[in-house]
Order: C-alpha cells, then sequence, then structure tokens
C-alpha cells in the first residue's frame, strides 16, 4: 500500500517545529506502525536526511514506551492498542496520515516525535508506592484482600504510564494516570499506611507539573490502551475527600 | 483539585436551586390566584424576622455568590487548561467525550447570559409587556402569549441547552465529590428539568393557560 504521511518534525526543543510530508510506497498491511516508520526511517537514511525519532521499546504493548498521536487520536484509530501493535491493515491504501508528538506542556517534546515525559516519574516518586519489607515472599495466606478489590486494583495496575490520557485530554490533565496508581495502591492492604499522604502528596506533583484539571471529559479512557476505566478518577476524588477530612 | 470543589458544590447549589424554581413554576397550571398567591408566599417566608421580600434577596446573594464561585472555578480550570497544552495539535477531531462534555464551557456562558435576559424578562419586567407587581401569572402567560412565539423558542434554545450543561455537570460532579455516580441519574435530572422548565412556555404560547 501507499500512505501519504505527515510527521511533526522538530529539531530540538528549542526550535519551531512543522509537519512535514512524506509519500511511502509498499508499505505491507502485516507491518506495525512502528515497523512502518522504520521503513520511512531506512528511506530517509538511504536519501541522506534526519531520520524521524519516536520512542519505542519492547514492541509487545506493554512497556509504555511507544506514544504518537495518528489522525488526532493517541495510539491510533484501534481500541485498547498501542501503537506497536497497530497494524497497517487498519489504513486504507492511499490514505494521508497525520503523526503528531503528545501535545502537553507537561511532556515538552524532545526531539520530532519523542516528549519527555519525566513529570510521570515525578508523580510517581511523590506517593506512588509502598513501604514494605523486601527479600522473602510473604506468606500465601497472610494478608487476605477482598476478591472485588483484588480485581479492582489489578485492573488499574495494568496502566503502563504511557501518557495517551494526557494527550487525548482536552484539559492536559494526567488525572487518569494518577488515579490508577491511586486505585492500585490504595485498595490493597500493603497501600493503606500511605494512602491519605499518597493521594495529596501526587496530587500536588501533578499540579506542579504543569498538567490542567480534569473535568471528566472521558477521552482519556477511550485512548487508554489498557482501558483504565473513569471509575479510578472517582476512587481517587474518594480518597482525596477522606484524607482532607482525616487531615484536620 | 480545589477549584474542582467549587465547581461541583456550586453547580449542586444552582441545580437544588433550578428544581425549586421549576417545582414553583409549576403551580401556574392550578390557576392564577394559586400562581399569584405562591409568588406573593416567596416573599413572606421568614417574616416577621425578615421584611417582605427578605428571603429572597438572601436566595438572591447565595445565588450570585454560587454562580460568581462557578464562573471563576470554570475559567480558571479553563486557563490552566489551555496553558496545559501550549502547543495545539494539527490534526484533531474528538473522540469519545459527548457533545455535553465538549459544550460545557460555551453552553455555560450561553446559559449565563439567558439569565441576564431571564431576570429582566420576568424578575425586573423591563423586557415583559406586564409590568405591574403582584401579576405573576399574567406576565408569564402574555410573555409566551401565541404572538410571541420567537420568546418561546429562545427559552426553548437555552432550557435545552442548560439540559446538556446538567446533564454531563451532574454526573461530573458527584465523580468530582467522589460520591456515587450515575449517567442514566444525571439524564434522568436534565430531562426532567428541561420538560418542567419548558411545560410552562408552551402551556402559555398553546393557549392552554
Amino acid at each position: 500500500m501507499k500512505l501519504n504521511l505527515r510527521i511533526w518534525r522538530q529539531a530540538s526543543p528549542g526550535e519551531r517545529g512543522k509537519m512535514v510530508g512524506y509519500t511511502l510506497h509498499d508499505v505491507s498491511p502485516d507491518m506495525s506502525f512502528l515497523e512502518m516508520l522504520d521503513v520511512l526511517n531506512e528511506q530517509l537514511t538511504v536519501q541522506g536526511e534526519e531520520p524521524v525519532a519516536f520512542d519505542h521499546d519492547c514492541r509487545e504493548g506493554i512497556c509504555g514506551m511507544c506514544s504518537l498521536v495518528i489522525n488526532g487520536v493517541p495510539h491510533g484509530p484501534q481500541k485498547a492498542t498501542t501503537t506497536c501493535q497497530l497494524h497497517m491493515r487498519h489504513f486504507k491504501d492511499g490514505q494521508v496520515i497525520d503523526i503528531e508528538p503528545w501535545r502537553a506542556r507537561a511532556f515538552p517534546v524532545v526531539k520530532d516525535l519523542v516528549v519527555d515525559r519525566s513529570a510521570f516519574d515525578r508523580v510517581i516518586a511523590a506517593g506512588g508506592f509502598i513501604s514494605a519489607p523486601t527479600g522473602s515472599a510473604p506468606d500465601a495466606h497472610a494478608m487476605p484482600v477482598p476478591k472485588a478489590d483484588a480485581d479492582n486494583a489489578f485492573e488499574a495496575a495494568t496502566c503502563i504510564g504511557c501518557g495517551a490520557c494526557v494527550a487525548a485530554c482536552p484539559n492536559g490533565s494526567g488525572m487518569l494516570f494518577t488515579a490508577a496508581k491511586i486505585t492500585h495502591l490504595g485498595l490493597l492492604p500493603q497501600g493503606q499506611p500511605e494512602r491519605d499522604s499518597r493521594v495529596l502528596d501526587m496530587l500536588h506533583a501533578h499540579d506542579e507539573a504543569g498538567f490542567g484539571g480534569c473535568t471528566n471529559t472521558g477521552e482519556c479512557t477511550s485512548v487508554c490502551p489498557k482501558g483504565i476505566p473513569l471509575t479510578t478518577i472517582a476512587q481517587l476524588n474518594r480518597d482525596y475527600r477522606r484524607a482532607g477530612r482525616r487531615s484536620k | 483539585m480545589g477549584k474542582k470543589i467549587i465547581m461541583a458544590v456550586t453547580g449542586a447549589l444552582l441545580v437544588g436551586f433550578l428544581l425549586a424554581h421549576m417545582a414553583g413554576n409549576l403551580k401556574i397550571f392550578f390557576g392564577s390566584a394559586a400562581f399569584d398567591s405562591y409568588a406573593h408566599w416567596l416573599r413572606e417566608i421568614g417574616e416577621p424576622v425578615l421584611p417582605f421580600g427578605g428571603y429572597l434577596w438572601v436566595q438572591r446573594v447565595v445565588l450570585l455568590a454560587a454562580i460568581a464561585g462557578h464562573l471563576w472555578a470554570a475559567t480558571a480550570l479553563t486557563v490552566a487548561a489551555r496553558r496545559a497544552r501550549p502547543v495545539r495539535y494539527a490534526h484533531r477531531p474528538p473522540v469519545q467525550g459527548s457533545y455535553a462534555a465538549r459544550t460545557m464551557r460555551w453552553g455555560g456562558v450561553i446559559i449565563a447570559l439567558f439569565v441576564v435576559y431571564h431576570v429582566l424578562d420576568l424578575t425586573t419586567r423591563d423586557l415583559n409587556p406586564v409590568a405591574e407587581d403582584g401579576s405573576a401569572y399574567a406576565a408569564v402567560a402574555q410573555d409566551f402569549a401565541p404572538g410571541r412565539w420567537y420568546v418561546t423558542a429562545f427559552y426553548t434554545l437555552a432550557v435545552i441547552t442548560l439540559g446538556f450543561h446538567l446533564r454531563h455537570g451532574i454526573w461530573s460532579a458527584l465523580q468530582t465529590l467522589g460520591l456515587k455516580s450515575s449517567r442514566p441519574a444525571a439524564l434522568a435530572v436534565s430531562l426532567l428539568v428541561c420538560a418542567g422548565f419548558l411545560a410552562v412556555p408552551y402551556a402559555a404560547t398553546f393557549g392552554v393557560i
């Protein structure tokens, strides 16, 4: 298949970027989206041009490195799919595809399609952890967890921290990511000691990083490659209220 | 987070007022005596501690404070949202967000402008064909008279905009407050508010009252 790509090119953080058009021939429908970009980069290298920089790592949909806003949708048109697991058969021959980086003040562009997502690391460092002795495995039945809590915590724990929620949010908010961590840790017994300080500290770090406020539009959950539900944000709000009450 | 809680709490206050206002409006179907005496009773609440009409002024001050808080929080959140995305997307279709969720900001502005018109129309009566006090029934009946169908049409537009605003707003406020939130319940309240508020102008336009 033939594709008309329009890709955001930006040489460095300080420079003004722009959309640049490329035509790519002989794309196999069985290629992943990133393999298609690999082919483009080979072509650019042969032509003596600078290849397009983009983030990727495992290419198995579990690491959270790949990004890309494809035709305005983070991770492209397939639901619950990362860009690396998106295949070219979902596009039409001759289609125009716009590829942009995540757009958020908290995620500045490093180069082309690569953004700096260390704002998420700062949110995690503020409270996305538990304090527990490590080393030997605990006794299997020492700490019972209700089935419903375990299920909800596991669902939230599937968050890979890719940042698609921020990219999709009309407010540039990182609330779904933060809420996934709050839910994941706060529902389990091991997460209880820091439960109150966690929500307050992580929200503070979230706002400090320059993310916007959540208005519950739901764009985040619809593009989330792991389908993290909006109910995690309700859980975060409940924990926030509880922490506020108990800190008085 | 604080701004969102202000948004939710002031919104809840305003929804509470809307429901009471709607219930009061429906008194018009019990006839002009019932409606006018209800309007008179509103001014007697709290007497003799409060002067005649005193309670209404208390309510107006609370409502104005709620509106001011709602507008301030909305503006602050909009500014934060703009700042959070300095470079816009070149290609950006709406993904899933409901029509209601996407039109909260401009819908809110339209509703605010409507409220100004509505107060000039049916509170101060500057824009109403019936000027004298104590004739609430006549003011409503003649405001929405068949010849003034455009007033009814404008109210319809405003109330439907309000319905969309509430459909996302009620659900979102409950979610923000960490309470049990349900989209169908928010839709049901919005439809109830639309039906309750539109019943009166349409009854007047089509000569039921």
